[in-house]
């Protein structure tokens, strides 16, 4: 889970439960600012008594004196399937690139599936084998699972949710609260394109356009980075739900400082570009499944953005901003004239408009 | 982009913004009220108040549409839905826009058939997909929408599409000007005139507004080399003494307007004899409504309306807001119960909004800037 | 009320005189031109687009004339600029000796 606010409740005492809302909403599991008063509300208090809760996307453990990286994450998404991927897919990518901007090597994967009776047996196998290619090619191991079949109607055909080990890389140590004015935001490649895809595929706006989801493993990208950057990498996201502005949101509160982003260097292919001025959205807001953010400390960040631009599949990263005191706990896009404007969390999906 | 990038160009934008610094110099205060949703959501999405002199202040106009719209009519709108076999369509400005039972978004989540679309074009699409349920669109807009919703019912009854209707929240930009005009609070030095709109209506319509109460109105695209220009042309006016209607927008707006578009709306749709508007009260002659040829397309005669009334809580200040009397962060619920999240009043849920706009853009900034931390 | 966006006219549909498929920046969909049908724009022609329908052709004239008029606007203050320099500069017209 991705910027949980550490709420250590050491043993013996009683847990506070902030969240007050009478019911769970859409908005609640949309990754933005509802999703964050649930889990800091609700589930810290409450399960994370004695463990050691990290602000980063996932938990880091000692067994034995081996430390692990352990994430999970559930995958709901109409369509099933799109240009460029589908659910299985995501499900493999999703919790591998999780893994690895906690900057560990993803090992092994565990896999639950939720089925809706009467979904097709060959769209079922089409998933797997999808999620068998996925975790080949990201030199991930898929390990073990479960299966439960629901009555038709309670699922979307299939949930899918996938729990994921992995093994810290030696010279990277994620933290938000490393993170220091001056440092450098990088950003993997063009942003929106996934976001845009499912919203184009869905079919109800009647919009057409080449593009694809961008889901991919990140790792071999992070892995290039932190060979020739890792002691000045502070921290990673990958900016799924929300996009960008979230993820930087996140970053912002968590360590108190300001993350400006150049509006000119904003990577958007065209068809995410004209698709969020005809439907009125930011390409800030709109989920990846195949980036991530990394903010580097500024005599490593050289090296790290031209280690990505040098890799495959990093030919589109970009210096995106930096962090400033100010606007303590705000992300601000600033452009080449002089004008700003903050950029906040969205409160659930972005919607279309035409005011 | 074609059209848009150049009217985005740094270059230009920061010599543009050197001649108003210069043509604005010195002592004198100008107000500038830019009436349309689209023109506040375009100042603060290109940042330019941070470009723009001390002493030129720009207010925020009613011309937000979803913020007008009393609170009740969309509960009205959701009430026609509640029938399982009507599927609610509307754009998705009105998604989160909550009622006394709920946004239809919040509606959608409890089970009804809540669909967001991007034209009317595609409600009729899903009337026609749908035979045995019947399809409403949720209309709002001035009168840049109006003319589309209009052609999609005359397009309706050209193939004898039945299971659709229009539940018509369409309102007209010149009686809310005259309202902003008329109130005793209103200090007003020019305006910005509302681009699209134009398209239909045309620069004529604001002649008056030069003409009886001497204030300048340049009609602006809404690109920031547009609204900059804009800003440039008011201001030589209100320098010279002068007060006319000029058109910055001329690659879009001509100056006699659309005769076919206008010709749709006079043959689908008539004035109201008044209307509520959300903060501004009932204005006369300012709303429209489908003509009684055309009533088996009218949601509210199809079915039966409650005619739901809500009135705001006396401490949300919309009104004023939208008059331009008080800036958002002067309403006293600004910031605490009323947040984009937790709306309380419509300025706060429509992204236009003055109050969501200066909330989701600029509150930070003036907060960071007004504890004068050290560099 | 106000999102309208330019738009390139890709092909016209003989069958369906008011349909035509516009593009924006890459995204492609069918746009209703009827609000246009006094002046039809052809496949080439830029619109401006809300919810779906045409509003108005694009004049590129208009366009480049308005662009014109910013750039010389700017370049007119940087000459001033330099004349401003010599110190030349006299607010009060001058007045008959």
């Amino acid at each position: 889970m991705a910027g949980m606010k550490s709420a250590v409740v050491p043993e013996g005492t009683t847990p506070k439960i902030r969240f007050r809302e009478p019911q769970i909403e859409m908005a609640h599991g949309a990754g933005g600012i509802a999703s964050r008063r649930l889990v800091e509300g609700l589930f810290a208090p409450l399960l994370f008594r004695s463990a050691n809760p990290s602000l980063n996307d996932a938990a880091a453990l000692e067994i034995g004196g081996v430390r692990l990286a352990m994430t999970t994450d559930s995958f709901v998404v109409k369509p099933l399937s799109f240009p460029g991927g589908s659910i299985g897919e995501l499900a493999i990518n999703g919790t591998v690139n999780d893994l690895a901007v906690s900057g560990a090597r993803p090992e092994a994967i565990v896999v639950s599936f939720i089925l809706e009776a009467g979904l097709p047996t060959e769209i079922l196998e089409a998933e797997v084998r999808a999620m068998a290619a996925a975790a080949e090619k990201a030199g991930v191991a898929v390990v073990g699972g479960d299966t439960k079949v629901v009555e038709h109607g309670k699922a979307d055909h299939m949930y899918i949710s996938t729990t994921g080990v992995g093994a810290y890389l030696p010279n990277i140590h994620i933290e938000a609260r490393s993170v220091r004015a001056g440092d450098k935001v990088l950003l993997s490649g063009p942003i929106g394109d996934h976001g845009i895809t499912i919203l184009l595929a869905r079919g109800e706006l009647d919009f057409e356009a080449d593009l694809r989801s961008d889901t991919r493993s990140g790792f071999p990208l992070i892995e290039t980075m932190a060979r020739e950057a890792g002691p000045g990498i502070r921290w990673m996201r990958d900016p799924t739900r929300g996009g960008v502005a979230t993820s930087l949101n996140e970053l912002a509160r968590d360590c108190g400082l300001g993350i400006h982003i150049f509006e000119d260097e904003i990577p958007v292919h065209d068809p995410v570009r004209g698709a969020c001025e005809l439907l009125g959205l930011d390409p800030l807001h709109i989920a990846n499944e195949g980036q991530f953010l990394a903010v580097v400390a500024p005599e490593y960040a050289d090296a790290a953005f031209n280690a990505l631009c040098q890799a495959p599949g990093g030919e589109g990263a970009v210096i995106l901003g930096e962090v400033h005191p100010q606007p303590a706990g705000s992300v601000l896009v600033t452009t080449r004239y002089g004008g700003s404007r903050i950029v906040d969390m969205l409160v659930g999906d972005p919607l279309p408009r035409i005011c | 982009m074609k059209f848009v990038d150049e009217f985005r160009d740094p270059e230009v934008i920061n010599t543009t913004a050197d001649e108003i610094r210069r043509l604005a110099e010195g002592s004198r205060h100008y107000r500038m009220m830019e009436v349309c949703g689209g023109h506040t959501h375009a100042i603060y999405r290109f940042g330019l108040k941070d470009i723009l002199p001390d002493n030129i202040e720009l207010i925020h106009g009613p011309g937000c549409p979803v913020c007008v719209l009393p609170m009740g009519r969309i509960d009205d709108g959701l009430a026609l839905a509640t029938d399982p076999n009507v599927i609610f369509t509307a754009f998705g400005d009105m998604m989160r826009v909550p009622g006394m039972t709920g946004s239809p978004l919040e509606h959608k989540a409890r089970g009804m058939d809540v669909r967001i679309v991007y034209s009317p074009a595609d409600a009729l699409k899903l009337a026609k997909a749908n035979p045995e349920k019947h399809v409403m669109f949720f209309a709002i807009g001035f009168e840049t929408t109006a003319p589309s919703t209009a052609l999609t019912i005359m397009r309706a009854r050209a193939e004898g599409i039945h299971n659709f209707s229009v539940f018509c929240n369409h309102v007209t930009i010149i009686p809310a000007i005259r309202a902003i005009l008329d109130s005793p609070d209103m200090r007003l030095d020019a305006f910005i005139g509302p681009g699209h709109v134009s398209t239909v209506i045309g620069c004529r319509p604001y002649e008056w507004i030069a003409a009886n109460e001497h204030k300048p109105i340049v009609v602006s695209g809404f690109e920031p080399l547009d609204m900059l220009q804009s800003i440039v042309m008011l201001l030589r006016q209100l320098k010279a003494g002068e007060a006319k209607v000029e058109n910055q927008y001329k690659r879009v707006v001509p100056w006699e307007g659309n005769p076919a578009a206008l010709k749709a709306m006079n043959e689908v749709f008539q004035l109201r004899p008044y209307f509520e508007w959300r903060g501004l009260g009932f204005i006369s002659q300012s709303a429209l409504r489908l003509r009684d040829s055309y009533a088996e397309f009218d949601a509210e005669r199809r079915f039966d309306v409650p005619g739901v009334r809500v009135t705001d809580p006396k401490a949300a200040q919309c009104g004023e807001v939208l008059k331009g009397v008080l800036k958002p962060a002067q309403c006293k619920l600004f910031g605490k119960e009323c947040t984009p999240e937790h709306p309380v009043g419509a300025l706060m849920v429509s992204s236009e909004g003055s109050c969501a706009a200066y909330f989701n853009y600029e509150h930070r900034k003036a907060m960071a800037s007004s504890l004068a931390w050290p560099a | 009320m106000c999102l309208a966006i330019p738009g390139k006219v890709l092909e016209l549909f003989p069958g369906f005189p008011y349909l035509a498929t516009v593009e924006v920046g890459g995204v492609r969909r069918k746009v209703d031109l009827g609000l246009l049908e006094n002046d039809m724009p052809e496949a080439g022609d830029w619109v401006l687009i809300h919810v779906g329908f045409a509003m108005s052709k694009i004049s590129e004239t208009d366009a480049l004339d308005q662009m014109q008029t910013l750039i010389m606007l700017g370049e007119g203050e940087q000459a001033l600029q330099e004349v401003r320099g010599y110190g030349l500069e006299d607010p009060e017209p001058p007045k008959p000796s």
